[in-house]
């Protein structure tokens, strides 16, 4: 028998009323994610790849559909599913050591416990040098990396990331890319990461699942089997990027005809 | 040619690094007495050219301090009675301050959090709040009777209101992802209340202490109208009665100092407080 797989999303649609109005934010969408995937949801805004990581979090509930962890229902937030927002979310009050003690200490772990994994994790992030720091006094880049070790102090198996490296710099979220790749090999997460960047995707993803809005839906599960470290140069790399580019606008064409 | 040129202001900077140091210290203090110092000039014209008569020149009134707070001038009821009036209205500034944030704090993070309790205090407040504490004075005598309570009472109503406010906004005005990285991270509940709300509002609450605290120096004198023999605000009515302009600007300073030094300290307390906040530190 196939091994259970750790997220199954079963014909999930999500609709939100604002005040007269109804939009579809996700309709009919069917994804089944095995441990340890790296999956890339890619496509513009409206597409609904944002509202289907919530439903995966457990922030949001799909309005028919089912969306199942390990086989049971997502019922709300939980530690094994982390989620690393675009715009940091870290606790302004607490210090980096603070922040990425937070869930281990709402788990009411033990002191000594709570300071090993935070020493781990703030190793892991390098950022040993401004573990005492205050989030305000922070690089993107480095909130960023707080986030990140955040949720994985936190034991985390699924790792959720809504355009995480949208808000930095072409080198910073160069050099995060590269060291997401490194932990992700290194630790077996399964990582879901929403993008809207081609090139992040392919660069980053086991799969690229292409979802178009109007209303938003998932549009082809695309496997990306490069090798790593991958070349985002090559001509491979730009042969994936133009067909995904033709599938992201394909809702364009149907609309025209 | 460019050696000679750049080789100039470094000479020139070399010459006493200390006077620099110097003026960056005292260069703040030095801009900050600009304008008493501005003021105290005028008055000093103003009295010795008698454009007015009623008002005592700044030297009698720096005598009168003296004498109000060591005596040996004038040795009137007054000399040497400064430390036991601004004592009398400390303990009524920082009592009613106190009350006020018992009760304004509590009632903040309840209107703030629970939306019936909004419904049916926030109207009421709003209603009550323009009234001035200066209109509560007959009022809170009858209540409270002539003396200290009414002056504590009347000190608390005008430290409440900002206290409350700030409260409100505070715990109301958290980033909404601020609860979700809350919860993905195993914290629900009313755990959230004790580890993002409180923290979160900290600042705003802060800044309604602050100004609940000036509020109460500002409302010391309607305080003391109440009857009471000692304080600062009863020395400037009884002055204002015994047409004692000098002792009426003595008393007049000694609060601004006093609440001056007062909000500081809190200031300097807030700054140890909220070091994470980029926006506290002033």
């Amino acid at each position: 028998m196939a091994e259970l797989p750790i997220i199954e999303i079963k014909n999930v649609s999500k609709v939100f009323k604002l005040q007269d109005q109804t939009i579809n934010a996700l309709s009919g969408a069917n994804l089944t994610i095995a441990k340890g995937e790296f999956i890339c949801l890619i496509g513009a805004s409206g597409c609904g790849k944002s509202t289907l990581l919530r439903i995966m979090a457990g922030f949001e509930q799909p309005s028919s559909g089912e969306a199942l962890m390990w086989g049971k229902p997502i019922e709300g937030p939980e530690p094994s599913r982390g989620m690393v927002f675009q715009d940091y979310a870290l606790f302004p009050w607490l210090s980096v050591r603070d922040n990425i003690g937070f869930g281990p200490a709402a788990r009411s772990l033990s002191r000594g416990e709570v300071k090993d994994t935070v020493d781990k994790f703030v190793e892991l992030v390098g950022l040993q040098k401004f573990a005492n720091a205050y989030p305000h006094q922070l690089s993107g880049g480095m909130k960023q990396r707080v986030a990140i070790a955040r949720v994985l102090a936190n034991d985390a198996e699924l790792v959720l990331m809504d355009e995480p490296f949208g808000a930095l710099d072409a080198m910073t979220r160069e050099r995060l890319q590269d060291e997401l790749l490194d932990i992700w090999q290194r630790t077996g997460l399964t990582v879901v990461f929403v993008t809207h960047s081609i090139e992040e995707a392919i660069f980053l993803a086991g799969r690229t699942v292409v979802m178009t809005p109007g209303p938003g839906r998932i549009e082809s599960d695309n496997p990306v089997t490069l090798p790593r470290p991958r070349d985002v140069a090559s001509p491979e790399f730009n042969d994936i990027r133009r067909v995904l580019g033709a599938k992201l606008h394909s809702h364009h064409a149907k609309k025209a005809a | 040619m460019a050696t000679v040129e750049t080789s100039a202001p470094v000479a020139a900077t070399a010459i006493k690094p200390w006077v620099g140091a110097l003026w960056r210290r005292l260069r703040p203090v030095a801009l900050a007495l600009i304008v008493p110092l501005l003021l105290l000039a005028f008055w000093q014209v103003a009295t010795t050219h008698h454009w007015t008569l009623l008002i005592p020149t700044p030297y009698q009134v720096g005598e009168y301090m003296v004498d109000f707070a060591v005596g040996g001038i004038y040795d009137d009821a007054y000399s040497s009675t400064l430390v036991t009036h601004l004592l009398a209205s400390m303990s009524r500034v920082y009592g009613g301050f106190a009350l006020a944030a018992l009760f304004a704090l509590p009632l903040g993070i309840l209107i703030g959090r629970v939306p019936a309790a909004r419904q049916i205090l926030d109207p009421f407040f709003q209603l009550m709040r323009p009234i001035p504490v200066t209109a509560w004075l007959p009022l809170s005598m009858i209540l409270f009777g002539l003396g200290a309570k009414s002056a504590f009472a009347l000190v608390c109503l005008g430290a409440f209101y900002p206290i409350l406010l700030n409260t409100i906004f505070g715990v109301r005005s958290v980033d909404p992802k601020l609860f979700e990285a809350a919860s993905m991270l195993g914290c629900r509940g009313n755990a959230q209340f004790y580890k993002v709300v409180l923290p979160a509002a900290t600042p705003s609450i802060f800044t309604g202490l602050r100004l609940g605290l000036g509020l109460a120096w500002f409302v010391i004198v309607v305080g003391e109208m109440t009857g009471v023999p000692q304080g600062l605000g009863a020395v400037i009515m009884d002055a204002r009665t015994l047409s004692r302009t000098d002792l009426v600007i003595c008393g007049m300073i000694v609060i601004g100092v006093a609440g001056y030094i007062s909000d500081r300290i809190v200031v300097a307390i807030g700054n140890r407080l909220l070091r994470w906040s980029p926006t506290h530190n002033g």
